[in-house]
């Protein structure tokens, strides 16, 4: 096929087809620099997608360059592959990341979850990293609304169904609820592999003459415009816009798992892809412009679902389970023969070929013998020819508002009332046992899972490798974002966020190794949503070099608002992964036994601001995010990492949402204890027992060990520390008085959300 | 007056159904591979109450739309008589 | 003892169920693929957990007829081994190694939990040198495992005592709060009349190893080597 004249039959756009293709009239001038001519409108289509901010990052990337993206760990740098790569010693890296899938699932929750639970796990094995363990990070409106509860049942069925099938382990996660998600939803879904190093496979394309394969299921309409639809605000509607939704097929996902890493074995891939968000061209663009290569393609050998599908719906066509994969020439058998073992189709649609002279590397887009796009690859992507905006950003009035909040105008809690104040928090939706939801996910599957029978504040996998039966490493793996605290304080509350994931894996016993993040965000267009983006982005920075745990890539989702219930909380969601080397290091979160000592480690703060007490209890809603200090934070990990390695402690949980209250009821629960304490008189009380202040954690202690602890505490790493009181055999105690049964108790957290959910 | 009402609720055309494919590959292994396409929906029998078959029909209609089917994914179509 | 076991294309507990074989019971296990027509002088099949054929229409509809399935069926038949945990049970059922079906759990949810099982005989090779008393904890991970089967063969099951295994609390009593999803008189695992072939949906192979913090699912598996080595 020699390249003819470029048409795809079309008149040619104008600038308003291009403004409807969510195109500004600058960026259609560019195009038409870019292409010497006008665009067609296969290549206006291929340019508005390519340039959303679903895959082109154009309004964030300045800020997401600000990032600390590098350690002595990191195989591959953010955006470099399809997911971040760290070095975990002996042979083998842990591949992982997080997306969101928040747009699909507002309209379909089922198939919204279920396809942003399939994609993030491709993202991982196009690695050619097995996958070993997911988590999941929920946000959902208030939930007494059918619609909340419709939500929560379709998204939790959603990535049970697809998760469970696909055989990969959910293993933790969260689950908030707050009205400013009533409209917008948000669902991120993480996934974390391990690879061998030297069989990573890369998204690239390159070698003239070399064979591009696509796998998997057939090209139908799904999801055509889905980029550009999720970037445009949600409203009642879009379920008129939207031409499809897509369906997800988790026994096409396993098959292609299976056969990916079987092709990636035989060392003939030259480069793979999975199709996302604008689906073939995004693939083909993103691997030829890494590769410094063109390719020629035949869109007439894409295998379709329907019939007479235009060029450019095959193109942004986004099809789940299906990959691009560019393979040496003369090894299309061997390829062949592992697709036909795992029953998937494959085809050849074209081949790799040189760069021109004046590019590095151009698509070549053929339909029905007719060239109807050509397109320079390069200009196409992130990093390339797509644009990068500075956005407007401006200081929200509420900001400043809400740290006027004075807590001496909130009564302190009586007595008489800790009963009501426990009962409540300990059945919030927010604070209560995710069971309900996490029961209807396979947590077990692989034989990986340490925390099933010893629960951590951050899950623990083990690497079960048939090629090393006995080996002991384990990654520890946490989402965390309390996005109460980044609306009051973004700067602050994605500290607490990356500092709450490290906490969780410290009080695992792990070392915290790096971050994927995942931004949800309202319009970027609003100067104050741009400023919570900015300020958001800067605090995670800071905490993100404060614990060497650089940012390996993720996912950005704006528009994450709707004209009735305006932005979501800007929600920043950080995942965390870190090594356990030791596997006797595994830190649990339970209280072993009657007569243990309870120590709070860190210092308490008269602090009650943003907490889950003070927000839904009293019913205050604007307060400051809580009492937070990097350094602090940072000393304390420090010396949990050294309580837990010289064994002087029994259990850790770390104090957060609920305050010290809810953390020694989550700790006497799990074998169904109780424990007696006492508050320190200058403290407020709600602040003692509920206030949400960071920097805090909770251990046990053996009494026999009491002396080694508190040596090793208070001479030598100067930690401030409390002794609260002792484990008992039943009951929640404080100050003598008991504020609740542990069955009672028991009962109101096990089963409040499954009562809410019925 | 009552009456009886078929229901059947499809996945539309232009969705994937992956219950279908698999069911087709099953076949295929069977090897009754003359079938080229298999689609899978449900099918939904009711009795109501109406006063003539045009009311019942518009109550289907609207069970079909609100409830029944997931109109983002599923069409329906349904045939109403006399019980 | 060799045993092997069926990789469907959507199973997803063969890995484990070889690895627990191998690593801890410290057994000669080999994968039997479907597409294959060789049981490869295998003594003991094992038909694992997973969504073999995606599950699509019935859970295990499809996979009945995968080749292997057809060796599978004349191994038992000639009074060879078979035993199916989970999906496995479910495809025994299909294929009428088994009596009775597997329903979808009465909450309509899928649920993975750890539950308790009490052995019900100890006139099964599964089975014979457990515990009656003791309450073994092994986890279970579906949304179609309630036992169902009609009132003669569910007669014919308790008289021959061909129930293995019911769900009980951590006590060990067998009540309707410890039936996780609804099974006719808590029944989690049956065998044939010929006591052959097992079903059982719990994952004992999700319990056997220290590692993991729960080794009752060994105790299940080694019955099987005490007796046959």
């Amino acid at each position: 096929m020699a390249p003819t004249e470029v048409t795809d039959g079309n008149v040619l756009p104008t600038v308003e087809t291009a403004r409807k293709l969510g195109v500004l009239p600058e960026e259609f001038e560019k195009i038409k620099e870019i292409l010497g001519r006008d665009p067609n409108f296969t290549e206006l289509s291929i340019f508005s997608v390519m340039w959303s901010e679903h895959c082109s990052y154009k309004n964030s990337i300045v800020w997401l360059k600000t990032l600390p993206r590098d350690s002595d760990r990191m195989l591959a740098k953010a955006g470099e592959e399809n997911a971040g790569l760290v070095d975990i010693g002996d042979g083998l890296a842990c591949s992982f990341k997080i997306e969101s899938h928040n747009h699909p699932s507002a309209l379909e929750p089922y198939q919204g979850a279920a396809t942003g639970v399939g994609g993030i796990n491709r993202d991982i094995f196009t690695m050619g990293a097995r996958p070993i363990a997911q988590l999941n990070s929920l946000r959902f409106g208030n939930p007494n609304l059918p619609k909340t509860k419709w939500l929560v049942k379709g998204v939790v069925k959603g990535i049970g169904d697809y998760g469970n099938a696909f055989g990969i382990p959910t293993v933790g996660g969260e689950v908030f609820f707050d009205e400013c998600y009533n409209t917008n939803p948000l669902v991120n879904a993480f996934s974390a592999g391990i690879v061998e190093v030297d069989k990573v496979a890369k998204a690239t394309s390159y070698g003239v003459g070399n064979p591009v394969f696509i796998v998997g299921s057939a090209t139908g309409k799904d999801g055509i415009h889905g980029a550009t639809f999720a970037s445009e605000d949600i409203s009642d509607k879009s379920n008129e816009k939207l031409p499809a939704v897509q369906v997800g097929d988790p026994f096409m996902e396993k098959l292609l798992l299976e056969a990916t890493l079987e092709i990636i074995a035989t060392g003939h891939v030259i480069g793979i892809q999975d199709m996302g968000a604008a689906g073939i061209i995004c693939s083909t663009s993103e691997m030829s412009a890494k590769g410094e290569h063109g390719m020629i393609i035949d869109l007439d050998k894409v295998p379709t679902r329907q019939a007479n599908m235009h060029g450019w719906e095959i193109l942004l066509s986004e099809s789940q389970e299906r990959m691009l994969v560019v393979v040496e020439k003369g090894k299309e058998d061997i390829i062949n023969a592992i697709f036909d073992k795992w029953d998937l189709h494959c085809a050849q649609i074209g081949e790799v070929v040189a760069p021109g002279p004046h590019d590095t590397g151009r698509l070549h887009f053929y339909q029905h013998g007719q060239l109807i796009a050509d397109v320079p690859a390069h200009d196409l992507v992130l990093g390339g020819g797509a644009p990068q905006y500075h956005r407007e950003y401006r200081e929200p009035a509420y900001y400043q508002q809400f740290k006027q909040f004075d807590s001496n105008q909130v009564p302190d809690v009586a007595a008489d009332e800790l009963t009501a104040v426990a009962k409540h928090l300990l059945s919030h939706p927010n604070i209560a046992s995710k069971k309900w939801v996490y029961e209807q996910y396979d947590s077990m599957v692989g034989t990986a899972n340490r925390s099933t029978n010893r629960p951590s504040d951050a899950a623990l996998v083990r690497i079960r490798d048939a090629k090393h039966p006995n080996y002991k490493k384990g990654i520890a793996m946490t989402v965390d974002c309390n996005s109460r605290y980044v609306n009051a304080d973004p700067f602050v509350g994605a500290q607490i966020a990356v500092s709450e994931a490290a906490r969780n894996l410290t009080c695992t016993g792990a070392e915290p190794l790096a971050v994927t993040n995942n931004l949800n965000f309202g319009n970027p267009y609003v100067p104050e949503v741009y400023w919570q983006f900015v300020q958001a982005v800067k605090g995670m920075g800071a905490a993100c070099l404060k614990f060497a745990t650089p940012v390996t890539g993720g996912n950005v989702s704006f528009y994450n608002q709707s004209s009735d219930d305006g932005p979501v909380f800007p929600t920043p969601t950080i995942g965390m992964i870190g090594l356990v080397e030791n596997p006797e290091h595994q830190m649990t979160l339970d209280f072993k036994a009657e007569g243990d000592l309870i120590y709070l480690v860190g210092p308490p703060q008269n602090d009650i601001a943003s907490s889950e007490y003070l927000y839904s209890y009293r019913g205050v809603k604007q307060s400051p995010a809580p009492a937070f200090n990097l350094d602090e934070e940072y000393t304390l990990h420090q010396s949990i990492k050294q309580l837990i390695a010289q064994g002087v402690i029994a259990s850790a949980h770390d104090v957060s949402d609920g305050g010290l209250f809810v953390a020694l009821a989550e700790s006497a629960m799990p074998r169904g204890l109780g424990f007696s304490i006492s508050t320190d008189d200058n403290f407020r009380t709600d602040a003692y027992l509920f206030g949400e202040a960071q920097s805090r954690v909770l251990v046990s202690v053996k009494p026999e060990q009491q002396g080694t602890f508190q040596q090793l505490l208070g001479a030598e790493l100067k930690t401030e520390h409390a002794l609260l009181g002792t484990v008992t055999a039943e009951g929640f105690v404080v100050n003598g008085q008991t504020v609740l049964s542990t069955a009672d108790a028991k009962d109101l957290y096990d089963n409040s959300l499954g009562r809410l959910m019925a | 007056m009552e009456f009886v009402a078929d229901i059947n609720i499809m996945p539309m055309k232009e969705i994937l159904d992956p219950q279908g494919k698999a069911v087709k590959l099953g076949l295929h292994n069977l090897g009754i591979d003359q079938v080229s396409d298999v689609r899978i929906g449900k099918h939904i029998t009711l009795r109501l109450e109406a006063t003539d078959a045009v009311e019942a029909e518009s109550k289907v209609k609207t069970a079909c739309e609100k409830l029944l089917a997931n109109l983002i994914m599923e069409e329906f179509s349904f045939e109403v008589r006399i019980a | 003892m060799k045993f092997g076991v069926v990789v469907f294309p959507g199973s997803n507990c063969d890995d484990d169920t070889v690895f627990a074989l191998q690593h801890n019971l410290g057994q000669e296990v080999i994968k039997l693929w479907h597409k294959d027509h060789d049981l490869q002088g295998c003594d003991f099949v094992i038909l694992p957990g997973g969504f073999s054929y995606g599950d699509y229409l019935r859970s295990g509809a499809i996979s009945r007829f995968s080749p292997i399935m057809n060796e599978v069926i004349q191994h038992a038949k000639r009074g060879g081994y078979v035993m199916g945990i989970c999906n496995g049970f479910q495809i025994v059922c299909e294929a009428h190694l088994l009596p009775g079906v597997l329903l979808r759990n009465i909450e309509q949810k899928f649920i993975c939990r750890n539950i308790h099982l009490k052995a019900q005989t100890n006139q099964s090779l599964l089975t014979a040198g457990l515990d009656q008393e003791r309450a073994y904890r092994v986890p279970i991970a579906h949304a179609e495992g309630r036992y169902f089967t009609d009132a003669d063969t569910l007669k014919k099951l308790n008289d021959q005592e061909q129930v293995l295994f019911r769900y009980c609390d951590a006590q060990g009593n067998v009540s309707e709060a410890a039936n996780p999803n609804g099974s006719l008189e808590n029944i989690a695992g049956i065998c044939n009349e010929s006591r052959n072939v097992f079903g059982l949906m719990p994952h004992p192979e999700r319990a056997a190893d220290e590692a993991l913090g729960n080794t009752d699912g060994k105790l299940i598996l080694e019955q099987v080597l005490n007796v046959l080595v």
